[in-house]
């Protein structure tokens, strides 16, 4: 399957310098130089909202994440950070709005009244964005191995020999290889996230993205898994993370998203949200991890 | 205490302190394990031999009848087997249905369950055979107990797949969808072989339940265990008799399978959380 069936009319983005000026909508302060190894915009969201019943989770999120982007969103417990990250990938339905990953765009569809053809875009844009999730969600019944060359061999077809490579690469990434053949059960939470990590790096996909990944984990685990997640913001793998981890945050981002009922309160690069914060609210947040 | 060596907290003390724990603690699990199969063995002797000598029987029609008795376990296994293969396919599809978000699927599902657990066992097995020829579907015996006995438990095994199949975490339907697995393969590759483990215990219930409930198929003079127990109980003037020799076949089978049912589990439990 091609992971590059690019809608044609959102091919517009210009081809840019790298290290140029941020335009509007970028995240960054308009005109200040972005970090220089970002590409172009690969996901968007336009006008992003979603109500549980009467409840207004988010109201009107527009977001830019480029190619080789670390995107990481903080904010308080029900600022709707989370539901934010579940829209992209439609494990959560928005309300109202549009959601484009790697030229893939689809509408918010509150009612479920998609057509197959739509329902066909929305396993498309799963194929283009990973997801690691806070509970892990390894599948118990698989061993390590097998819980990374699943989807690559059913869903994208990959020969087995092939997947079992591919699988052992990204195993070998996060420091399980010697783990292969282990069921979940048998690994300490933190070697489970690595394995969910490498489960989800096995489909190769444009954008990784990592719900609260160390929130469920004793805090000496936590390390090695943030670790893991530097190198690859490193590596220039596009991500969009939402975190508690400050510290990481720092090292890691290129740009911190703060959001606060249901909407992006404040963004930038690190160092300007971590330490200078413009917004009340911002400091607010910020404040009690200074305390500790 | 007697025989430690040694002050206190020296090696040797320790050593000797832990060891006779051990030995206790070994003589505690071996004591416990002669007079739980000491009470057993009493416990049988009590009711059986009591039974056996109040019902006033020849302790030979034991070896002249019992081998007769004996050769309907082989048809009580065949239905059982039958039955529970063919409930089980009908309670995943009746699984499945309930499980529909779809008007149709889910109200055939739940009829299907209403019916067959709504009304008796015994009805529907009569009702196979002696009804059904009225409409013109004439089943020989076998067909027509194995057809009420599988659709009868099909709808209890219903409940129990959808529940097992419920208690999977959302997480992992989440997890599969999220790697771009359409909702079929989610189901047969991440959610069922996850229910299958859940409700194994309770599967495992109802397959000890079929084996004692298919005697219910000799009222349609299929030839199992109880039914060959009757008439040789019948002829012997033995009838007691028999039926004590029958229960301890019942008794036998399901037994033999509880020890199957348990290695099975610790089998499938390698993998788990």
């Amino acid at each position: 399957m091609s992971v590059d069936a690019a809608n044609p009319e959102h091919t517009h983005e210009q081809e840019h310098r790298l290290g140029r000026p941020a335009p509007p909508g970028s995240g960054y302060p308009v005109g200040s130089p972005m970090p220089d190894h970002l590409g172009d915009v690969i996901v968007r969201t336009t006008g992003l909202e979603k109500y549980f019943g009467t409840n207004h989770v988010l109201r009107g999120v527009d977001m830019e994440v480029r190619q080789r982007e670390a995107v990481m969103i903080i904010g308080r417990s029900g600022s709707g950070k989370t539901t934010f990250l579940r829209c992209l990938n439609f494990l959560e339905e928005p309300t109202i709005g549009w959601i484009e990953i790697d030229g893939v765009r689809v509408e918010a569809d509150p009612l479920r009244a998609r057509s197959r053809a739509h329902q066909e875009q929305i396993r498309q844009i799963r194929l283009r964005a990973g997801m690691v999730f806070q509970d892990f969600a390894l599948f118990p019944h698989m061993t390590a191995l097998e819980n990374c060359i699943e989807a690559p061999v059913r869903v994208r077809g990959l020969p087995e020999e092939q997947a079992v490579a591919l699988a052992e690469k990204f195993l070998d990434k996060v420091g399980l290889l010697e783990k292969r053949d282990e069921y979940p059960s048998r690994l300490s939470g933190g070697q489970k996230q690595r394995v969910a990590i490498a489960r989800a790096l096995c489909m190769e996909p444009k954008v990784l993205l990592f719900d609260e990944p160390t929130s469920a984990l004793d805090p000496e685990l936590i390390g090695e898994v943030l670790n893991v997640m530097e190198e690859l913001a490193h590596e220039g793998t596009t991500m969009i993370v939402v975190t508690h981890e400050m510290h990481f945050a720092r090292e890691a981002a290129d740009r911190v998203v703060f959001m606060d009922q249901g909407v992006i309160a404040e963004q930038g690069p690190p160092e300007q949200i971590l330490e200078a914060p413009t917004q009340e609210a911002t400091k607010r947040f910020l404040r009690r991890f200074l305390l500790t | 205490m007697t025989g430690i060596t040694g002050g206190l907290g020296t090696e040797a003390h320790r050593t000797t302190v832990l060891a006779q724990i051990e030995l206790a603690h070994g003589r505690s699990r071996r004591r416990f394990s002669a007079t739980f199969v000491a009470t057993w063995i009493a416990l049988v002797l009590l009711f059986g031999g009591g039974a056996w000598l109040a019902s006033g029987a020849d302790i030979n029609f034991v070896f002249t009848s019992g081998p007769v008795i004996l050769s309907g376990a082989g048809m009580t296994i065949l239905v059982s087997a039958l039955s529970i293969t063919f409930a089980t396919g009908l309670a995943l599809l009746g699984a499945m249905a309930r499980l529909s978000t779809h008007p149709i699927p889910n109200g055939v599902g739940s009829f299907y369950v209403s019916l067959f657990r709504g009304t008796p066992l015994l009805l529907q097995i009569i009702f196979m055979y002696y009804a059904l020829p009225y409409v013109g579907i004439r089943l020989p015996a076998l067909a027509a107990g194995v057809l009420a006995l599988s659709l009868n438990y099909g709808a209890y095994m219903t409940e129990i797949f959808r529940a097992g199949i419920q208690a999977v975490p959302r997480s992992q339907r989440e997890a599969g969808r999220a790697l771009g697995m359409p909702e079929r393969l989610v189901m047969r590759r991440i959610v069922m072989p996850q229910a299958v483990r859940i409700v194994i215990p309770a599967v495992g219930n109802e397959f000890i339940a079929m084996i004692k409930d298919s005697s219910l198929v000799s009222v349609i003079t299929i030839h199992e265990t109880l039914f060959l127990a009757q008439r040789i109980g019948r002829s012997a003037f033995e009838p007691v008799a028999a039926l004590l020799v029958a229960g301890a076949v019942y008794w036998t089978l399901t037994i033999i399978f509880s020890l199957f049912q348990d290695r099975l589990e610790r089998r499938l439990a390698r993998s788990d959380r």
